[in-house]
């Protein structure tokens, strides 16, 4: 079937199989590899991508339910002019990410976590990242970044 | 001024952050056909029959193979140690011996294709006695490989001193479970493979040791090492588990070899959750005697090691176990024996720590029931018995010889970072209050052995003609920051730009030769090979420059402020890199460079003290982590960031094993926690910001003064969670609680001990 979205910006259309999920829609159609498969349950959140402005697991999500949506994913949140997202700069900054596996996901959902909850708590954070999992880093500079961001004056507005 | 010791940030990260890394499911490999397994779904079996003509049938399948297909040896045994008749064929061959032991292989066009045919293919199963328990498994009543005659599969025996314990006032046993858990990289594995006209194998791999990869494909694929080329792109994690070679690696090599088209195969997280290597898996009995002073005078451990199917490296990691039988503390008699089984599970492998954390979190917890015992508070047995700064180098009773360290300053600095009277007072208020909410506080001093394995290590550094450098090294990072770290050791030496420093890792053709990285080995091996063949290109630079100068050598220097050369007195006249790079192509046509193949100097022993806060809820067994103190000693620090990251993700891990995670099978073999839907994963919900600190004692052992870093958080905190839970209850009469200490289990230790039974006790 055909599925159209738009995807950072750019209008997609793609004949997939029916049972396609989104995150499979955004990696082989196309091409976006920068959101990554980590499970099969819905547990890890690897695959997390805003859906018109909102954290979903996209492993979760059929493509055909997504048609006629906005899509973010990794690639579409720095500025056009290559500058870094607040959260992106703030991992960077905190060492939030060492293989780097996960690091798409937690961005997007820190980033749907904050447009939320532009004041969040330790707690608040740690809650909300809940469905995000890390083997790394130990969460503890993932939080830092999150908590880190939200004081960019750029978050606040 | 140096750079290092500063918080350099991460030359890695724009690109994850902004695209994502490339992993080897992301790379584009056009015309690539999709592998996938048939795994087994008994644990014990005889395979009577497997008819794969269904599924050969099926829309877009290309081939499916069974082991007799393929025609290769089995995999030799580990190390040439564990017992000869239990080595693992690349497909289940006769037996199967654990649930996801894979049977068929089957290429289709699409991964979807291969999946759907995978669905019929019909094996038929007699099924045979599955052994589960590593106690049932020594017993040798059913035998997972009856040509071995035995399960055993390998023994380390020394000692057996009757009179260990003759002089001791007090002595006391526990047996505790060191349980089975599951590595779990976010990134699953993944290989990809195609024959070139040429004749070569080009591989990806997601893997900690790609010359490993490389050499083990070459093996079994009868090709000249030369004629297999690994690329290991980015690598989602490892923790251990991807320093080993599995079956399915090799079975994409062949897949590639007879089809002559790109194969790539990815697990899906089910399959890594029965296929990738799982960790601990040790049955601990352990012993310790001394005076009603808190002097400790014998301690023995005999360890029961779980192999799973087929030995691989967990079945050899009680040596590490042993290596460090008696902790940092100065016991004057200690003794570690073990042995391994196998079992119908998955097989073990190295996993953070590998045999550290077990023989840690066995001495660390009877130490706590040893100083109940005597009425002395846990911190001063342990001050009492520590090995002095003065001490260094210590052998040990087992004959480790400890590098150096000030054990005393570590824990005197955890307990103040952690306010530890305060604690304690805060304990006691509860306990006479009878809080539901009831404080526990648990310390753990640990030390360990990091870069224990013989290897050496591989470094280069060439300075090109413009100016830029190229680093090579035999290390291969997986998150651990080397591009980063090693452009901070050639920058210090160089004097030039880390941004003009280009670090490269993982490709077997550039890099001709690699150990790569597991065991913490990274900085103090790979690093200082790297900052030997700096200080190389250094010295040979300043051959170059006296040419150019027409002087004397030794007034020739480098001023790294610039990154330019000039005869002493007179900087006005200088050299950059680029000219002296381009001065050395026209001496001798070859560039300027040094390469440097640096021996393993030996061990070095990173140490230090955790001390964890929890708080158990009574009433219902929960427990929550306060705080989590951690002082880490790994000598000296280049990037603290970098060091920092790797202790915040050891410490989740070991917490992770204290309170939540364990792989469990039921009596058949069934995999209860084969999904992260079923396997407690630590998450950031479950778990405080630590508070670390690092004490920093240079090791004479390298240049670098560096020791390991990766694997201490997980060895330190485990044990100090661990007994942080066990304190919180042990004034309701609760002697032991097994990890992980989980809601039920304290729970039903705080019941069983109101009603009297004794938690702990001998159960062999």
């Amino acid at each position: 079937m055909q599925i159209d979205m738009t995807v950072n910006g750019t209008a997609e259309s793609h004949d997939v199989e029916a049972r396609t999920l989104l995150v499979h829609y955004l990696r082989d159609s196309v091409g976006l590899t920068g959101t990554n498969v980590g499970c099969d349950t819905t547990s890890c959140g690897a695959c997390t991508v805003l859906l018109n402005g909102q954290s979903v697991k996209s492993c979760t999500v059929l493509a055909a339910q997504a048609a006629g949506d906005e899509i973010t994913t990794i690639e579409g949140l720095a500025s056009d002019d290559g500058r870094m997202h607040p959260v992106q700069q703030a991992f960077q900054e905190c060492h939030g990410l060492q293989c780097g596996f996960c690091t798409p996901g937690m961005v997007m959902a820190i980033t749907s976590l904050l447009a939320e909850n532009p004041e969040p708590t330790e707690a608040d954070v740690r809650i909300g990242l809940e469905g995000n999992l890390c083997r790394c880093t130990g969460y503890h500079n993932i939080v830092a970044s999150a908590l880190a961001a939200s004081r960019v004056p750029e978050m606040q507005k | 001024m140096s750079i290092l010791g500063n918080r350099v940030l991460r030359r890695e990260d724009p690109k994850f952050l902004t695209v994502g890394g490339t992993y080897v499911a992301d790379l584009d490999l056009p015309g690539s056909v999709h592998l996938t397994f048939v795994r087994s779904s008994m644990a014990h079996a005889t395979i009577v029959s497997v008819d794969t003509s269904q599924a050969a049938a099926m829309p877009g399948v290309i081939g499916v193979y069974t082991n007799d297909d393929l025609g290769m040896a089995n995999f030799p045994t580990i190390m040439g140690m564990t017992n000869a008749a239990m080595t693992a064929p690349m497909l289940a061959s006769g037996t199967v011996r654990f649930v996801g032991e894979p049977i068929v292989a089957i290429v289709a066009a699409t991964r979807e294709s291969a999946a759907d045919a995978a669905e019929w293919v019909v094996v038929e199963y007699e099924p045979l006695t599955v052994v589960i328990d590593p106690v049932e498994a020594r017993k040798d009543n059913d035998l997972l490989f009856p040509d071995a005659g035995t399960n055993t599969s390998f023994t380390l025996d020394f000692g057996g001193d009757e009179s260990l314990f003759d002089d001791c006032e007090v002595v006391i046993e526990l047996t505790l479970a060191n349980q089975r858990v599951a590595p779990c990289p976010l990134e699953v594995r993944s290989a990809a493979g195609h024959m070139t006209a040429d004749g070569r194998l080009e591989f990806n791999s997601s893997t900690q040791a790609p010359h490993g990869v490389r050499d083990a494909l070459a093996t079994f694929l009868n090709l000249e090492p030369g004629k297999v080329h690994i690329v290991t792109p980015d690598v989602g994690g490892g923790f251990g588990a991807k320093a080993s070679v599995y079956q399915e690696d090799i079975v994409v090599g062949w897949c590639a070899q007879q089809l002559g088209r790109p194969v790539r195969w990815t697990e899906t997280r089910s399959e890594s959750m029965l296929g990738l290597g799982h960790g601990r898996a040790q049955v601990q009995h352990v012993r310790i005697g001394g005076t009603r002073e808190g002097i400790v005078q014998a301690y023995r451990i005999e360890v029961l090691q779980d192999s799973g199917a087929y030995p691989n490296f967990g079945t050899v990691l009680p040596f590490m176990t042993r290596v460090m039988t008696s902790g940092p503390y100065k016991i004057p008699k200690a003794e570690c024996a073990s042995v391994s089984v196998v079992t119908n599970s998955t097989p073990t492998v190295a996993y953070r720590g590998a045999g550290r954390p077990e023989a840690t979190a066995a001495i660390e917890r009877i130490m706590d029931l040893f100083a109940r015992e005597i009425g002395m508070d846990p911190a001063e047995v342990r001050r009492r018995n520590l090995i002095g700064k003065d001490d260094f180098p210590y052998t040990t009773p087992v004959e480790t010889v400890y590098d150096v360290g000030d054990y005393h300053q570590a824990l005197d600095l955890a307990l103040e970072m952690a306010g530890y009277e305060e604690l304690r007072a805060e304990q006691a208020r509860r306990r006479a209050a009878g809080d539901v909410r009831q404080l526990g506080i648990g310390l753990s001093c640990y030390v360990e052995i990091t870069n224990g394995l013989p290897d050496g290590e591989f470094g280069a550094v060439e300075v090109r003609a413009d100016g830029k450098v190229i680093v090579r090294t035999g290390t291969s990072p997986h998150g651990q920051g080397h591009v980063t770290a090693w452009s901070m050791l050639v920058a210090e030496q160089l004097g030039v730009p880390m941004e003009d420093i280009e670090v490269i890792h993982g490709d077997t053709d550039i890099v001709p030769r690699g150990a790569g990285t597991m065991g913490s080995r990274s900085l103090q091996i790979g690093g200082a090979a790297v900052n030997q063949a700096a200080v190389d290109v250094v010295e040979k630079a300043k051959d170059l420059a006296a040419d150019l100068f027409e002087a004397d050598r030794g007034d020739v220097v480098l001023d790294k402020a610039s990154g330019s050369f000039h005869v002493v007195g007179s900087p006005a006249v200088s050299h950059s890199w680029a000219d002296l790079a381009r001065a050395a192509v026209a001496k001798d046509g070859n560039p300027l460079f040094a390469e440097v193949d640096l021996a393993s100097p030996g061990p070095t022993f990173p140490f230090g003290t955790h001390v964890s806060v929890v708080e158990v809820d009574t009433e219902t067994g929960k427990v929550t982590l306060l705080r989590h103190i951690a002082v880490d000693d790994a000598g000296r620090i280049i990037n603290p960031l970098l060091a920092e990251g790797q202790v915040h993700g050891g410490i989740a891990q070991g917490v992770a094993q204290a309170l939540l995670e364990e792989v469990v099978y039921d009596l058949d073999g069934n995999p209860l926690t084969s999904t992260f839907a079923d396997y407690s994963f630590i998450s950031a919900a479950e778990l405080p910001s630590y508070e670390t600190r690092f004490t920093e004692t240079p090791t004479p052992v390298n240049a670098l003064g560096a020791k390991g870093i990766g694997e201490s958080g997980t060895i330190g905190s485990t044990p100090a969670v661990h007994n942080a839970v066990c304190d919180a209850v042990a004034h309701l009469g609760v002697r032991h609680v097994d990890m992980p200490t989980t809601p039920i289990r304290v729970w039903n230790a705080i019941n069983e001990a109101a009603s009297g039974n004794q938690n702990g006790k001998e159960r062999r």
